[in-house]
């Protein structure tokens, strides 16, 4: 295997497209969570809420998108989707950068469904007697879902969220088969102009190590500051 | 839709068989099976080591757990992929790839439920081996181990689901598993994509949700079977330790 | 049969058993009491080696078992020990709970290990449970089998830790009948309880603890009638009138 060539990262043109990349996955990462975590809450609280016909939908949502592979939901936005759509509107999608905007879609979607899980078990792991106990006293249920339940809740759901959020840091990368220009679609396109290309690898591979060992040191540092406290 | 499933259906469930090699849902099912069954004693020696407490056991081990779940699967596959060849002088297929890929991935993901599942037995199960005489090794084996992959049984269905969700990057890197076979398909119809990427999704779905559902029914039943636990922490076996892709 | 020879115990700051000097002869009944913290259970775990030492010696007839090369398992399995979980293996009947160890570390033959172990199970009456899980047990049963899961061993000396703390009220007495059986049979006990009667009518001696440090030994009837230290005598006035506080 010939050298490695650091050079290649540091100036050029490969540089150029792998640094594009990396911006690429950081926005599409953080659009992908801004929009997943409101809408995870929403749908948990459909799931713990009393009426039957609003758990059902919540439940449905999520096993019919974790059920289903991150690759066909791409595919399903991207090629299946637009053909809904009239053909004019159709066009200009696929005229603009629509693989973006797919993409965000459909791992937004599917992120939720996860994330909507881990704080539904965050918050089920809060003894009911807790929320009795508050009301006993006086609260009302927003009062002491707010003082009592939440808080404790939160303690219990941040980690688990956070490793959700190292997945889809990581999930990013799948977005390349529609045709992202994320750094996975970057680097296989330096290995596909360059004689060898370890080097772009490499730094895909540092770029992820990067981002999800920084995410676990957060999650540490947060269990240690904010500890959940158990009877 | 309804024709669609009528002229691809063999296709799309066996792929080019017996004129090419296995694809399409086989091929999934098939790839998923065998990468899980070869990471089994992956995931359980890493487990092991992972409770063990001899740190020159345990940290490596360790330190190679973050790492692996730190980076993409595909990157993995592209790794393997673009450079395994290189080393070994021979030219890896992709149901090779994808297979080597997903027995290092599924070992640490099996790792991590090995050790949840021998930290979920009870400290006194351990106590009351070794006071009995036990050492350590027949106390792991004839007591903590028994009891630890009984609780992971619905775990390791789960990871079997996001297994079989995870062939679909096999797709990435030409093989004609099921993802790749539909776009096939959607290339030679063209005019039915919504058609073709929804009924793939089913596909997917009936498959995942069904085992999922087998899961539920396995901890159910462990549940009514077993001694009276302290209540489920949320770090416990069955809360899912897999990656999702 | 089981010497402490200044036998210290710290938990990181903390001084859980402090200066800790006793014999306990063979055929001895000794219970030890105490208001909890005391280092009671902390003490009965040292003796075969579940909780560590910083200085000092345990000998069990005459071999320390906390020595860095002593043979832990051989020791362990000449000490019986029952907990106050039980600890009964629940992927495993209750006849296969007590002929585990007598196959696995006693090197006997299943048909053997069977039979011995259905005549324990017949001594604590649970002969008809045989082969039934843990799980369908009541937990005075459980902790019945738990005993003639210790005895299958044939140690010279049990040591019970707070054996009828977790049971229901009526399901206490089925236990203690059993123990007494032991007592009847001239089996070493150490007992770390808070059931006063049992200490009272059984025991031999009784050890009083309190912050790590053994502070009265005496005979049952010396200990309840006459207690001679400050601490005990507040630890017995406690349990007789748990209401009445002077003002």
């Amino acid at each position: 295997m010939p050298g490695f060539d650091l050079q290649l990262l540091l100036h050029g043109q490969y540089h150029d497209w792998l640094l594009a990349g990396l911006l690429v996955s950081l926005k599409l990462a953080a659009l992908t969570i801004a929009c997943a975590l409101p809408l995870a809450v929403v749908i948990a609280l459909l799931r713990l809420s009393p009426w039957r016909p609003l758990q059902w939908l919540g439940a449905t949502y999520v096993e019919v998108i974790r059920n289903v592979p991150l690759i066909a939901h791409l595919l399903f936005w991207y090629f299946g989707a637009p053909e809904l759509l009239p053909d004019a509107v159709k066009e200009r999608l696929y005229a603009g950068s629509y693989e973006f905007v797919a993409a965000a879609i459909a791992l937004t979607l599917y992120a939720t469904a996860f994330m909507a899980e881990n704080i539904r078990s965050g918050i089920r792991a809060i003894p009911a007697v807790q929320l009795e106990a508050a009301r006993a006293l006086g609260l009302g249920f927003l009062l002491a879902m707010r003082r009592v339940v939440l808080p404790q809740a939160l303690r219990i759901t941040v980690p688990p969220l956070l490793s959700q959020v190292i997945i889809l840091w990581n999930d990013t990368s799948i977005a390349t088969v529609i045709g992202v220009g994320e750094m996975m679609y970057q680097a296989a396109r330096v290995e596909s102009a360059a004689f060898h290309s370890v080097e772009a690898f490499a730094f895909v591979t540092a770029a992820y190590l990067a981002g999800s060992l920084a995410l676990t040191a957060v999650a540490a540092w947060i269990h240690r500051r904010w500890p959940v406290r158990t009877l | 839709m309804i024709d669609l499933v009528q002229t691809y259906w063999v296709y799309f469930l066996i792929g080019q068989y017996p004129q090419g090699p296995l694809g399409g849902v086989a091929a999934t099912v098939l790839l998923a099976a065998l990468a899980l069954l070869l990471a089994m004693p992956v995931g359980l020696l890493l487990g092991l080591a992972r409770v063990s407490s001899v740190a020159a056991l345990r940290r490596p081990v360790t330190v190679v757990a973050y790492v692996i779940r730190g980076i993409p699967l595909l990157l993995m596959v592209f790794w393997i992929y673009f450079y395994l060849p290189t080393v070994t002088g021979h030219k890896t297929d992709q149901f090779s790839t994808m297979l080597i890929a997903l027995v290092v991935f599924d070992g640490v993901y099996l790792g991590e439920i090995v050790r949840a599942g021998i930290q979920g037995v009870p400290k006194g199960q351990y106590e009351a081996a070794r006071a009995l005489g036990l050492g350590h090794g027949r106390a792991m084996r004839r007591v903590i181990l028994p009891q630890a992959l009984r609780s992971m049984l619905p775990s390791l269905v789960n990871q079997f689901v996001s297994t079989i969700k995870a062939t679909s990057l096999g797709y990435i890197i030409g093989l004609t598993e099921a993802s790749f076979i539909a776009t096939q398909v959607n290339s030679q119809v063209f005019v039915h994509p919504t058609a073709v990427y929804l009924l793939l999704s089913l596909m997917y779905f009936i498959l995942c949700f069904g085992l999922s559902r087998v899961a539920l029914a396995i901890e159910r039943r462990q549940a009514r079977r077993d001694l009276p636990r302290p209540a489920r922490s949320p770090g416990s076996p069955t809360a899912s330790a897999a990656s999702n892709a | 049969m089981i010497q402490f020879s200044k036998v210290n115990k710290w938990y990181g700051q903390y001084h859980a058993l402090v200066d800790i000097d006793e014999t306990i002869a063979q055929g001895e009944v000794v219970v030890v009491c105490g208001p909890s913290g005391s280092g009671k259970s902390t003490l009965i775990r040292t003796i075969n080696r579940l909780e560590a030492i910083e200085s000092g010696t345990i000998a069990i007839d005459g071999e320390d078992i906390h020595r860095p090369g002593a043979d832990l398992n051989r020791l362990r399995s000449r000490i019986g020990f029952v907990f106050q979980q039980f600890n009964l293996f629940p992927h495993l009947t209750v006849l296969q709970n007590c002929t585990l160890a007598p196959i696995e570390v006693g090197g006997a033959r299943p048909a053997q290990a069977h039979e011995k172990a259905m005549a324990l199970l017949d001594r604590v009456g649970l002969a008809h449970k045989a082969h039934a899980w843990p799980a369908e047990l009541s937990g005075g049963q459980q902790q019945r089998v738990a005993i003639a899961r210790a005895l299958a061993m044939e140690p010279p000396v049990m040591l019970f830790d707070e054996p009828t703390s977790a049971l229901d009220p009526e399901m206490v007495g089925e236990v203690l009948l059993v123990m007494q059986g032991l007592v009847r049979d001239g089996m070493t006990l150490v007992v770390v309880t808070h059931e006063m009667g049992f200490a009272r009518d059984v025991a031999h001696r009784v050890l009083f603890m309190d912050q790590g440090r053994i502070l009265e030994r005496a005979e049952p009837h010396d200990f309840f009638e006459h207690p001679q230290h400050p601490r005990a005598q507040q630890f017995l006035a406690d349990i007789r009138t748990p209401f009445a506080r002077p003002a």
